[in-house]
C-alpha cells in the first residue's frame, strides 16, 4: 500500500463523541486556571491574552491607515501619529508576533508531539505567562499615560535625550515580556532534549518541533541582549550614564548593533514557528511525508544560525564601514538559501499529493505565496545599492508585513484552525472559515502590495502626511485594510461560536499522523494514559492506515 | 520546583495511575530525568546570563580601544585594595557555597545551614564594601550624569597621574558609565542571590535538601558561582588596566 492512496476520505464525524473527562472540564474554578501547571491550559491563557493584544495592535493599525487616507494630517496630529505607529509596532511585535505560535500552539503541542506529559518546567511555564501579562500591562500603562513615540526601535539618542514620552515604562514592559520569551524558549529546549518518549529519536520528531527548537535557540541567546540594551537606555534616561550618548563619548551606533543583534534574529523567532506549522499542514492535506524531511529540519537550524550574523543590514545607511556592509550583505543573501529549501520542499511535497482544500490548507497556500514575495523582496533589501534607495520607505514596510502578516499571521491562523479540533474538541464552521481565509488573502494583497510601489516611488515611512500624488495607492491600501479587518474579525466570531455549536471533531478529524492526533480531543490533563512507544517515522501515512485498519489504538 | 500543590489538579487521576517516589514530579518518568532536566535548564539560563552581560562586555571592548587613556585614568581612581578584598570575599563565598552543596550531598543539615549563612554573610560583606566604593565615587563626582566632573582628570592632584586633555577627560564618563552599569548589574544579581539564599536557609531548617533531594541547592550553587565568575572578569577589566607602575 503506497502512502499516496491510503486516505482520501475523512472519517465519519457524526458518531464522534467528546471524551468524558479532559483538560478543560477537569476543574472549573478560576483558580484552577490561574494556578495551573498544565501546558494546555497555559496555552489557552496565552491564546486569550495574545488575541486581546492583537486587537489593540490592530486598532492602532486602523488608525494609521485612516490617517493615511488623505495626504494631510487630518485625523491625528503628527506627534499623535508617531505614538500610534510606535504602539502598533511594540504591541504587535512583542505582545503578539513573538509569543503567537510558540506560546499557544507550541505550548499546547510540543509535549504531546514528543510523547510527554508536560513541559519540563510547568511552573516556569506559568511564570512566563504572568511575566508576559506584566510586560503587557506596563506597555498598556505607557500607552494610557500618554504614549511613547520612538517607534518600536527605540533609536538613540532620540529615545534617550529628545523625547519626553514614556520610554522607560515601555522599555520596562518589553524587558519583562522578553523574560517570558526567554523562559518559553528555555522550557522548549529542555523539554525537547530530555522529555522525548521512548523511540522518539531526533529524526522522528515532527518538523513542528524542529522549527520550535530553532526558534527557542534564538529566544534564549538573543533576548538577553535586547534586555541589557533596554536597561542601558533606561539608565541613560534616568541617571544619565553615557554609553550611547555622543556628547559624553558614547556611540549611538553601538545601540543599533546591540538592538539589531536581537531584533533581527527576532524576525526568525517570529517566522520559524510559522514555518513549523506550515510543514504539518501541508503534509497532512497532501497525505504525503514532507519531501526532504532532513533538509527541512536542518534548514530551520541553519536559519537560526545565519540569522545571528546578518543584523547590520539594518544599518547600511547609518555609517558602518563599507567592508562590513559588504560582508553583512553577503550573509543576508545566505539566509535566502535555507528559506528557499523550505519553500521548494513544500512545493515538492504537494507534487503528486492527494491535496484537499480545507481551511488550514487555504491559509497555508496564502503563506506560501505571500512569504515567497516577502522573502524575495528581502533579498532586494539585502543588496546594498537597492537598500540605500529603498530603506526607510514603504518598500520596507511592505516587505516585513509580507513576511510577518502574510507569512506569520497566515501560518498562525492555519495552525489555529488545524489544531482547533484538538484544542477544543469541536470543529470550526467549514464554509465561513474558508471565506475568511480567502478574504484575508485578498485584503492582504490590496493592503500591502500598493506599499511596495509607494516605497519604490519614494514615500518614506513614519510620516503623518505625504505628497498628494501618492494618494491613489494609499486609498487602495486603506481599502484593502478594511477588507483585511473583516478577514480577522470573522474567526473572532465563529471560533467562540464553535465552542458550543461546532460539530464534535473526534480524535483525528484530518487523519494526520502526529502523536497529538492519536489521543482524545480535547486531550486528558496528562495527555497520555500510558507513555507511547514510537516505532515509526514522522508523517508515516502507511502506519496510520494500518492502525486504522486493525482498529488498534496505541493510546487513550 | 518541589511543592507539588500547584501544578497538579490531576492528583486523583495520578494516584490511580501509578505511585512514584517523593519529589518526583508527575510528568517525569524517573528521578534522573527530572534532575537532568533541572540542571540542563539551569545551564541554559546561565547561557542567557552570559549573553546579558555580553552586551556590556561588548561595549567595554569597543570603548576601551577608542578611549584607552581615559580608561586608564578612570581605572587609577578606583580603590584597588577594596577591589582585591572584595574579590577574596567573593571567592570565599563560592567556597562556602560549594561546601553547602557538599553538606547537602552528605545529608548534614547543621553544616548545610552554617555554610548557607556564611555565604549570605560574605555576600552582604561584598555588597557593603561595594557601597563604600560607590560612596567614594559620589564624593569625587565620578558618578555619570549632571554632577560628573572631569576636573580631577584634567588637573590631577595625584603626582603619579597623567593629565588628560579635556577632550579625552570627557571620555572618562564612558568608563564610569560602564563601571556603574556592569558592577551595578552584578550587584543586582548578588542581591537576588542573597534573597534566594535566605529562602533556602528557611527551607533547610525545615529539613529540605538533606533528604537526598538536593537539585535546588546544586542549581543555586551554579548560579552563585556564575555571579562570582562575572566578578572575576570585571575585576581585572575595571581595576587592573595599566595601573601606575
Amino acid at each position: 500500500m503506497s502512502s499516496t492512496n491510503t486516505i482520501v476520505q475523512l472519517p465519519d464525524q457524526s458518531t464522534a463523541q467528546l471524551p468524558r473527562k479532559h483538560y478543560l472540564n477537569q476543574e472549573h474554578t478560576l483558580k484552577s486556571w490561574l494556578l495551573t501547571g498544565d501546558h494546555k491550559r497555559i496555552a489557552m491563557l496565552y491564546l486569550f491574552s495574545i488575541t486581546f493584544f492583537f486587537f489593540i495592535g490592530g486598532a492602532f493599525a486602523s488608525l494609521i491607515r485612516l490617517q493615511l487616507l488623505t495626504p494631510g494630517s487630518d485625523l491625528l496630529a503628527p506627534d499623535t501619529y508617531n505614538k500610534v505607529f510606535s504602539m502598533h509596532g511594540i504591541v504587535m511585535i512583542f505582545l503578539f508576533l513573538v509569543p503567537s505560535v510558540p506560546a499557544t500552539l507550541g505550548n499546547f503541542l510540543i509535549p504531546i508531539m514528543i510523547g510527554a506529559k508536560d513541559l519540563a518546567f510547568p511552573k516556569i511555564n506559568l511564570l512566563s505567562w504572568y511575566l508576559f501579562i506584566a510586560g503587557g500591562l506596563f506597555i498598556l500603562a505607557a500607552m494610557i499615560l500618554g504614549g511613547v513615540d520612538t517607534g518600536w526601535t527605540f533609536t538613540t539618542p532620540l529615545s534617550t535625550h529628545y523625547l519626553n514620552t514614556h520610554v522607560v515604562t515601555a522599555a520596562l514592559g518589553i524587558f519583562i515580556a522578553g523574560f517570558a520569551s526567554i523562559l518559553t524558549g528555555l522550557n522548549f529546549i529542555v523539554t525537547i532534549h530530555r522529555m522525548r518518549a521512548p523511540g522518539m529519536t531526533w529524526f522522528r520528531l515532527p518538523l513542528f518541533v524542529w522549527g520550535h527548537y530553532a526558534a527557542s535557540i534564538l529566544m534564549v541567546l538573543g533576548t538577553p541582549v535586547l534586555a541589557i540594551t533596554l536597561v542601558l537606555v533606561a539608565l541613560e534616561r534616568t541617571i544619565g550614564i553615557g554609553v550611547f550618548d555622543p556628547t559624553k563619548g558614547g556611540d549611538p551606533l553601538l545601540f543599533q548593533h546591540l538592538f539589531w543583534f536581537y531584533s533581527h534574529p527576532a524576525v526568525y523567532i517570529m517566522i520559524l514557528p510559522g514555518m513549523a506549522v506550515i510543514s504539518e499542514v501541508i503534509s497532512t492535506f497532501s497525505r504525503k511525508r514532507v519531501f526532504g524531511y532532513t533538509a527541512v529540519a536542518f534548514s530551520s537550524v541553519a536559519i537560526a544560525i545565519f540569522g545571528f550574523f546578518v543584523w547590520a543590514h539594518h544599518m547600511f545607511i547609518m555609517g558602518i564601514s563599507n567592508y562590513s556592509a559588504l560582508v553583512f550583505s553577503l550573509l543576508t543573501m545566505l539566509v535566502a538559501v535555507p528559506s528557499a529549501i523550505k519553500i521548494f520542499n513544500w512545493a515538492a511535497t504537494l507534487y503528486k499529493g492527494s491535496i484537499t482544500f480545507e481551511t488550514p490548507m487555504l491559509y497555508a497556500f496564502g503563506f506560501l505565496g505571500l512569504f515567497t514575495i516577502g522573502g524575495l523582496t528581502g533579498v532586494f533589501l539585502g543588496s546594498m545599492g537597492m537598500d540605500v534607495h529603498l530603506t526607510e520607505t514603504y518598500f520596507i514596510v511592505a516587505h516585513f508585513h509580507f513576511v510577518m502578516v502574510g507569512g506569520m499571521l497566515m501560518a498562525y491562523l492555519a495552525g489555529l484552525h488545524f489544531w482547533w479540533p484538538k484544542m477544543t474538541g469541536r470543529m470550526y464552521p467549514e464554509s465561513i472559515s474558508k471565506l475568511a481565509a480567502v478574504v484575508t488573502f485578498i485584503g492582504f494583497i490590496f493592503t500591502f502590495f500598493p506599499q511596495f510601489v509607494l516605497g519604490y516611488l519614494g514615500m518614506p515611512r513614519r510620516y503623518a502626511s505625504y505628497p498628494p500624488e501618492f494618494q491613489v495607492l494609499n486609498v487602495l491600501s486603506t481599502a484593502g485594510a478594511s477588507i483585511l479587518a473583516v478577514g480577522y474579525l470573522l474567526p473572532m466570531l465563529y471560533m467562540p461560536w464553535s465552542l458550543k455549536y461546532g460539530k464534535i471533531a473526534g480524535n483525528n478529524p484530518w487523519q494526520a499522523t502526529g502523536l497529538e492526533w492519536q489521543i482524545t480531543s480535547p486531550p486528558l490533563t496528562e495527555n497520555f494514559v500510558e507513555t507511547p512507544i514510537v516505532d515509526h517515522e514522522a508523517y508515516d501515512y502507511e502506519w496510520l492506515a494500518n492502525q486504522t485498519e486493525h482498529e488498534v489504538k496505541t493510546v487513550g | 520546583m518541589d511543592s507539588p500543590a500547584i501544578a497538579t489538579g490531576n492528583g486523583e487521576v495520578l494516584a490511580e495511575a501509578h505511585a512514584h517516589p517523593a519529589h518526583l514530579r508527575h510528568h517525569f518518568e524517573t528521578v534522573e530525568q527530572q534532575r537532568d532536566a533541572a540542571s540542563f535548564g539551569m545551564w541554559l539560563f546561565l547561557l542567557t546570563e552570559v549573553m546579558f552581560f555580553g552586551g556590556m562586555f561588548m561595549a567595554y571592548l569597543v570603548y576601551r580601544n577608542w578611549y584607552h587613556p581615559a580608561f586608564v585614568a578612570g581605572c587609577n581612581t578606583l580603590n584597588i585594595w577594596l577591589g582585591t578584598i572584595n574579590t577574596v570575599v567573593l571567592i570565599c563565598s563560592s567556597l562556602t557555597m560549594a561546601m553547602a552543596v557538599y553538606s547537602a550531598e552528605m545529608r548534614r543539615k547543621k553544616s548545610l545551614i552554617t555554610y548557607l549563612i556564611l555565604t549570605i554573610v560574605l555576600g552582604i560583606a561584598f555588597l557593603g564594601i561595594k557601597s563604600v566604593e560607590y560612596a567614594e565615587k559620589f564624593e569625587l563626582h565620578h558618578v555619570p550624569g549632571a554632577s560628573f566632573s572631569i576636573e580631577q582628570f584634567v588637573h590631577p592632584t595625584n603626582p603619579k597621574a597623567v593629565a588628560l586633555a579635556p577632550d579625552m577627560a570627557e571620555k572618562t564618563q564612558v568608563y564610569f558609565s560602564l563601571y556603574f552599569a556592569m558592577t551595578g548589574m552584578h550587584a543586582l544579581h548578588m542581591i537576588i542571590g542573597i534573597t534566594i539564599l535566605l529562602i533556602l536557609v528557611v527551607r533547610a531548617f525545615g529539613g529540605a535538601y538533606t533528604d537526598g533531594h538536593m537539585t535546588t541547592i546544586e542549581n543555586f550553587g551554579l548560579y552563585w558561582h556564575f555571579v562570582d565568575i562575572i566578578w572575576i572578569f570585571l575585576f581585572p577589566l575595571l581595576y587592573l588596566i595599566s595601573r601606575y607602575r
